[in-house]
């Protein structure tokens, strides 16, 4: 496998982790609504507290995270940009 | 001021001190409230001053060069960036009317903020890097690069107008609405002086003038929604960080709601009271989720077609084309999260403040439960019901206010609350500066790039690829005037209620386009003829079924009112789109030949950070 076929490979296998990560905060953890709303978290329900903050948060926590992974990819198989930002 | 190292490198100075001024001017409209300014003259100097600065940083930004038009000469750091697209992407619409959204939804609504937040996760993996490697100026441009040929760029221009004129038709609304309450001017004159502040901020500097007003509309707006949410917050005790401290006010709201009852007014009862129209009253909890399967399914559909539509948007997507590089472009997503993050993690914070100053009997604020004679005393009632904007019915005539007998518009939540909770007038008049500059950013961005790829795409690629960079330059002026002129003349007839609703933007964009964008990188197999057939095929059935299922157009044809199919209503019509733009995409494709040689090169070279970009700086 060429060193391109390779990063895209583990570019694709990153791109997976992220979105299974995605549909979980976004679209599992609402399907059982009630039975979250049940516990609680900071003193809030859980399943109000998840999609009046806490997924929120965990999309913008997810972004850092991937990027950062990304950047790493891309480091190893030598695709990373020098800039002066 | 030329855009040179010197220029960027100073950024976070020159924003910095932008942003003491604007504190500093708060500070002097504050003495001057204390002063005796009246609250109207405080409210038309808050909207001036920052139009006005907006329109000078416009001016500064001014260019003669085709990159700097249209993608700001690809140099804007990644944290600007951010607050750039943040400001792009909330609306006026975000501003005003999401935390009223919240106030009356309760749980079922907050869909909407994991959609219009969990998309980005999507634009990071899927779409942002990769079109800012290929280098294209718009949505279109990629896509007729990729797929190569004037028709496919064509339909991607139709989607991409389809999408961004509902979306701005609704901007430029709300940018009349807010210029005519903070000037006291009418509505329809309203609209006007907003387009001009809108195209003073674009018209000479395209992408790179919108971009640092952005950054500077980012600033004011967020100060406008944060420091109310604070302040309120430690003024009815709800804490001084209201995020991690309103527990108890949500448990306390459920309490309330048990004690008043949440009833539900039958539309005859609201007819006979006179209920203005758009005024709504709390009939659902506000932390409770609904039971039942359909419910779930309500929710999480929501959810899809915001976050779908969300990676589609040509407005936001083209923000990403103004990075400095494919890594920069990642970051810049994640900071643009972060960003809107800051905002719409405060929406049910200050909805449920709201909501319990105005509920809670213990509260000095609280009117539920009170004598309707009292309550109609109370000065910012009076005020905001002489404007039609509360409304009181006595369904029982027991002459005692109930939860399910007092109405309210939306905006009200935001624009009265600082007013309820006894904030100084100042307030409200950051907030107004708030809102419009929430609504000109968002119409900024859409405005631009509507015109952007009716320039690029359709005049200079389609229709003179000869064109000299004055020639174009202009082409892109006027048309950018063109559209906001339409966009403004269409707004003046307030045909909002059968417009509908910001959501269909959404929508649209997911059936026409989300596919071919990600199919283009991610499947080297997609075809020209694949991606035409989905692109007109999913924009086409998703229209046909909003036709279908909207009760206010009930087309005669399909024999007037009909019932969603699946619970797919009106706001959820890209469910329909977008799966048959994918499968219709898949099959044509698969019937085609596979793309040459060097179809396939370029599609390895977009998934490469490295390199040169597919198309030129100057092209």
């Amino acid at each position: 496998m060429s060193n391109k076929d390779a990063y895209w490979a583990k570019t694709k296998n990153h791109m997976i982790v992220t979105l299974v990560l995605w549909a979980f905060f976004s679209l599992v953890i609402f399907m059982f609504g009630s039975e979250l709303n049940t516990m609680s978290f900071l003193g809030y329900p859980l399943a109000y507290y998840m999609t009046a903050q806490g997924s929120l948060l965990a999309f913008v926590v997810m972004l850092f995270w991937t990027a950062n992974k990304q950047e790493k990819i891309d480091e190893e198989h030598g695709f990373s940009e020098r800039e002066e930002d | 001021m030329d855009m040179k190292g010197g220029f960027i490198k100073n950024l976070p100075k020159i924003y910095g001190l932008y942003t003491g001024g604007f504190a500093v001017f708060i500070l002097i409209m504050a003495i001057a409230e204390q002063a005796g300014v009246s609250a109207k003259n405080i409210g038309v100097m808050f909207v001036a001053f920052t139009v006005l600065i907006y329109a000078f940083i416009g001016y500064l930004s001014r260019t003669i060069q085709v990159d700097a038009y249209y993608v700001a000469g690809r140099q804007v750091p990644t944290v600007f960036n951010g607050m750039a697209t943040a400001a792009d992407w909330m609306s006026g619409a975000s501003f005003v009317a999401l935390a009223g959204g919240v106030y009356f939804g309760g749980y079922t609504y907050m869909a909407f903020l994991v959609g219009w937040t969990g998309g980005y996760v999507l634009v990071a993996t899927l779409m942002a890097p990769y079109l800012r490697k290929f280098g294209c100026y718009t949505v279109p441009d990629f896509i007729g690069t990729r797929y190569g040929g004037n028709l496919v760029r064509a339909c991607s221009v139709f989607v991409l107008f389809i999408a961004s004129f509902t979306y701005v038709t609704a901007q430029i609304n709300a940018t009349g609405t807010i210029a005519s309450r903070a000037l006291g001017i009418p509505f329809e004159l309203g609209v006007w002086v907003g387009l001009i502040s809108i195209l003073i901020c674009s018209m000479l500097g395209g992408m790179r003038a919108v971009t640092w007003t952005q950054v500077a509309q980012y600033i004011v707006l967020i100060i406008a929604y944060l420091l109310p949410v604070f302040w309120i917050s430690s003024k009815v005790g709800g804490g001084v960080f209201p995020h991690l401290m309103l527990g108890d006010e949500v448990a306390r709201l459920g309490e309330l709601e048990q004690q008043f009852g949440l009833v539900k007014n039958s539309a005859a009862d609201m007819k006979a009271a006179g209920v203005p129209g758009g005024l709504k009253y709390i009939s659902g909890s506000h932390s409770g989720v609904p039971e039942g399967g359909m419910a779930v399914w309500k929710y999480l559909s929501l959810a899809i077609c915001m976050m779908v539509g969300t990676a589609s948007l040509p407005h936001i997507l083209m923000r990403y084309f103004t990075t400095p590089s494919v890594r920069a472009a990642r970051k810049s997503v994640a900071w643009s999260l972060f960003f809107i993050f800051l905002l719409y993690s405060s929406a049910p914070m200050l909805a449920t403040l709201s909501k319990l100053a105005l509920m809670d009997p213990n509260l000095p604020t609280g009117i539920i439960g009170k004598s309707i004679s009292e309550v109609q005393n109370i000065e910012w009632v009076k005020n905001w019901s002489s404007v039609k904007q509360v409304f009181i019915a006595d369904f029982n005539g027991d002459g005692i206010l109930q939860l399910n007998e007092w109405f309210m518009r939306g905006d009200v939540v935001v624009l009265a609350t600082p007013e309820v909770a006894g904030l100084p007038f100042v307030i409200s008049g950051l907030v107004f500066a708030g809102g419009m500059a929430a609504a000109m950013s968002t119409a900024d961005g859409l405005v631009l790039a509507i015109s952007n790829a009716l320039s690029h795409d359709i005049y200079y690629k389609i229709i003179d690829p000869k064109a000299d960079t004055a020639k174009r330059l202009l082409v892109a002026r006027v048309l950018l005037v063109i559209i906001g002129a339409a966009g403004a003349y269409i707004a003046s007839f307030r045909l909002t209620s059968i417009l509908g609703s910001v959501a269909w933007a959404f929508d649209f964009a997911m059936s026409g386009l989300f596919f071919p964008l990600v199919l283009g990188v991610w499947w080297k197999r997609a075809t020209r003829a694949g991606a035409i057939a989905g692109i007109m095929s999913g924009i086409l059935s998703g229209l046909l079924y909003l036709l279908w299922v909207y009760p206010k157009f009930s087309v005669p044809i399909f024999g007037g009112v009909n019932t969603p199919f699946l619970g797919i209503d009106h706001l959820r019509f890209g469910l329909i789109g977008a799966p048959i733009c994918l499968v219709v995409m898949i099959v044509v494709s698969l019937m085609t030949k596979e793309p040459d040689a060097a179809t396939q090169k370029m599609v390895d070279d977009t998934r490469i950070p490295t390199g040169k970009a597919i198309l030129g700086k100057q092209h």
